[in-house]
């Protein structure tokens, strides 16, 4: 892990005020994330958490594994083809569009490692329509953790399933990339998971901190009543 | 807390109206204006001597239908499917390859111009070039219907949920985007829509017939002509039975044996010869004054006063008479749509009773607008009112049909009114909005049709278009079918306009 006192920060927000929907929900937002860090975003819904994690993807977009909140699969297609869009980028356009009629053994190889470690094995050529709340959102993990990338940025990437496969997932999420930031609104699994997390309440950062200082009781703060 | 105190509408506003609804009752009052005053302007005379005596021959005909050959009847209605299913096939092929680039301004305009060039008038051009053959049949119908159907897959890609698209990682391959993200989603309304078109795409062959070509109208007019109404009959109801019985025998999983067949049976070609092509290129189609000469100022003023006097005498003309007959044709269109809308309507009719409703408008729809004023021609002698009847009654029954169909969105409360009160005070003002979405999208199909009843002796664009052709002057026949281009290419825009300043829906809608 790099030292976050002397290396490049992997993002960072100065000083920024950040929009959504027109309307600027975070002011004066300063952050830094350094490769190598597991952070949880806390905080009520409508605290911008969202906002945040699509400013980091921005920040670099080529590198981040996207779990964005609505999966936004195409639901008459099966998981297997909406996990296979995940690396559409490192397939020729042929390959993809044979692989769109019939799926190809070297892509199927690839998407059913990645649906057994979700537990995705015995829906993976259902349509996603056809799948529960909690099976669409494996398939947006599936999405995500089919590219590889170093780093995962993830809104409530567990939020429809059970809390003892939820952990499995985040524990499968941590161990597949180098650096992690999750939207959260279960504070045992932020702080079982993550070693930062970093507290947001009333368009501001009111907590940052390792977790191992916090405890649950620390947490409950932030969504008391503003 | 409000940040925004209600305001109260002043005395003026509150009697005035300033609804939503009164902007598009304007824009409504402007155009029954104007019909009624392109209706004061035509020519609407009823010149048949015994305009009774013929429809009641008629009337007997249609209930005595008698077949005169089978194997003619079989061949014809086999080519007239044939065209279709090839025309819309190739048409949909090229349709989605323009869709492609439907975000470039020059695709579009490429798209909005080869459909406003009607069937016909293709037919008619592709004739000179490649005679009556079956490769004309297939272009006149695969070439508009391509620019239609690169307009509806194109806006259909537009609209599709964008979170799919946006939540593929950063480095984007993008047509392999396309296939996975968006092609999936708009599939279900391409085919759907699509398939309407076929329907369309069998009246619209069936109509090359009366330009000769070897479809069920080429008989349908050589009877209807010489008074057979008896074989009329039969020749209609055949091609009833062809559009109303799609559903039950064009199955999609046949679709590739029923391509296949159509192919094997008429396959596309024609006896070309390029020197003709060559010529008709570079000289027939070339106004006469230019022609075989240097540039000089004696050309110039020759095709100056050629231009002139085909302005005056057929451009002017033709125009005028399109724009009126289309624009009450488009307005009594409207009316008809929404007498008509209660037929299948649940709020109205309900069970068979609705079955039986949507039937009649379904019918209705289904009857060639070109047949139509061809009959109605027939009993009524050479004026325009059998062609405002035969425009209005076609898109009448089709706009009827959509808006019955959208009835079943609304929700009543228990104590809603009933009856006349129902439909003023519940459904009309909810329905208007999609009303004029509908009407103005088939504006421009109303146009189209316009000019080309001409061709059946009504002075619209298509009557001088069709004596150009017949007079092989085909310089004028080009440059008028331009002239009817540029005014459907031109009505679309307006529509397009009124519909973005009304907030109508844009969408594409099957029409």
């Amino acid at each position: 892990m790099s030292d976050p006192e002397t290396s490049k920060p992997l993002f960072q927000l100065v000083n920024q005020r950040l929009h959504y929907q027109g309307r600027a929900v975070l002011e004066n937002l300063s952050l830094s994330i350094y490769s190598g860090e597991r952070v949880a975003l806390v905080g009520r819904s409508g605290a911008g958490k969202s906002t945040l994690l699509a400013a980091l993807r921005e920040q670099c977009p080529e590198q981040v594994a996207w779990c964005p909140q609505q999966p936004g699969l195409v639901p008459m297609l099966s998981s297997f083809h909406n996990i296979h869009m995940g690396v559409l980028g490192s397939h020729s356009l042929i390959y993809n569009l044979a692989n769109l009629v019939t799926p190809l053994p070297a892509a199927r190889a690839a998407v059913e490692t990645i649906a057994s470690a979700v537990g995705l094995e015995q829906q993976l050529y259902s349509s996603v329509d056809k799948l529960s709340g909690g099976q669409q959102q494996r398939t947006n993990i599936g999405r995500a953790l089919i590219q590889q990338k170093p780093v995962f940025l993830g809104d409530e990437p567990v939020a429809n399933v059970d809390e003892y496969q939820g952990d499995a997932l985040l524990r499968l999420i941590c161990q597949s990339h180098q650096t992690v930031v999750l939207a959260l609104h279960d504070i045992e699994q932020a702080l079982t998971n993550c070693n930062r997390i970093v507290g947001l309440k009333d368009g501001a950062i009111v907590l940052d901190a390792p977790s191992e200082q916090l405890q649950a009781s620390d947490l409950a703060d932030l969504y008391g009543a503003s | 807390m409000n940040p925004i105190p209600p305001t109260f509408p002043t005395a003026s506003t509150l009697i005035s109206g300033d609804t939503s609804a009164s902007a598009m009752r304007r824009v409504s009052l402007w155009f029954a204006v104007s019909a009624l005053l392109c209706l004061a302007m035509a020519d609407l005379s009823i010149v048949s001597a015994d305009p009774w005596g013929e429809l009641s021959l008629m009337a007997a005909g249609a209930l005595s239908p008698s077949v005169w050959s089978w194997p003619t009847l079989a061949t014809s209605l086999a080519n007239t499917f044939a065209f279709a299913l090839q025309g819309v096939t190739l048409g949909a092929i090229g349709g989605f390859a323009l869709a492609l680039g439907y975000r470039f301004t020059l695709v579009r305009a490429l798209c909005a111009f080869i459909r406003s060039i009607h069937e016909l008038f293709w037919a008619l051009l592709f004739i000179q070039i490649a005679g009556l053959s079956s490769l004309t049949g297939l272009l006149a119908i695969a070439i508009p219907y391509a620019g239609t159907l690169a307009k509806i897959y194109g806006e259909l890609f537009e609209e599709v949920d964008p979170a799919p698209a946006n939540n593929l990682p950063g480095l984007r391959r993008k047509l392999s985007d396309f296939f996975y993200t968006v092609l999936p989603l708009a599939w279900q309304p391409m085919a759907t829509y699509t398939s309407y078109r076929f329907e369309c795409a069998i009246r619209s062959s069936a109509i090359l017939g009366f330009v000769g070509l070897p479809t069920i109208g080429f008989h349908l007019e050589t009877a209807l002509g010489e008074g057979h109404y008896s074989e009329a009959a039969a020749l209609f109801y055949a091609l009833l039975l062809l559009i109303g019985t799609l559903r039950l025998w064009l199955h999609k999983r046949l679709l590739p044996i029923y391509l296949l067949a159509v192919f094997i049976y008429l396959p596309p070609t024609a006896d070309i010869s390029w020197q003709l092509v060559m010529r008709f290129i570079t000289e027939d189609i070339v106004p006469v004054p230019l022609r075989g000469q240097g540039f000089n100022g004696e050309t110039l003023t020759h095709f100056g006063h050629w231009l002139h006097l085909l302005w005056q005498q057929q451009l002017w003309p033709g125009l005028i008479n399109t724009a009126l007959l289309g624009q009450i044709g488009m307005v009594l269109s409207g009316l008809l749509a929404l007498a008509l809308l209660p037929l299948n309507s649940p709020l109205f009719v309900k069970g068979w009773k609705r079955a039986g409703g949507d039937s009649i408008l379904v019918l209705l729809r289904t009857l060639p607008e070109y047949l139509l004023a061809f009959i109605g021609l027939l009993i009524l002698g050479p004026s325009m009112l059998p062609a405002i009847v035969a425009l209005g009654i076609h898109n009448g029954a089709i706009i009827g049909h959509l808006l019955g169909r959208h009835t079943e969105q609304i929700r009543l409360r228990a104590d809603a009114s009933r009856g006349v009160s129902l439909y003023f005070y519940e459904v009309l003002p909810r329905v208007y909005r999609q009303f004029l979405a509908f009407l103005f999208y088939r504006w421009e199909v109303i146009l189209r049709e316009t000019a080309i009843l001409g061709i059946l002796g009504i002075a619209t664009l298509g009557f001088y278009i069709d004596s150009a052709f017949e007079t092989f002057r085909f310089d004028r026949a080009l440059l008028l079918i331009l002239a009817s281009a540029a005014l459907n290419i031109g009505v679309d825009q307006f529509a397009r306009y009124l519909r973005q300043r009304l907030h109508l829906k844009t969408t594409p809608e099957s029409l």
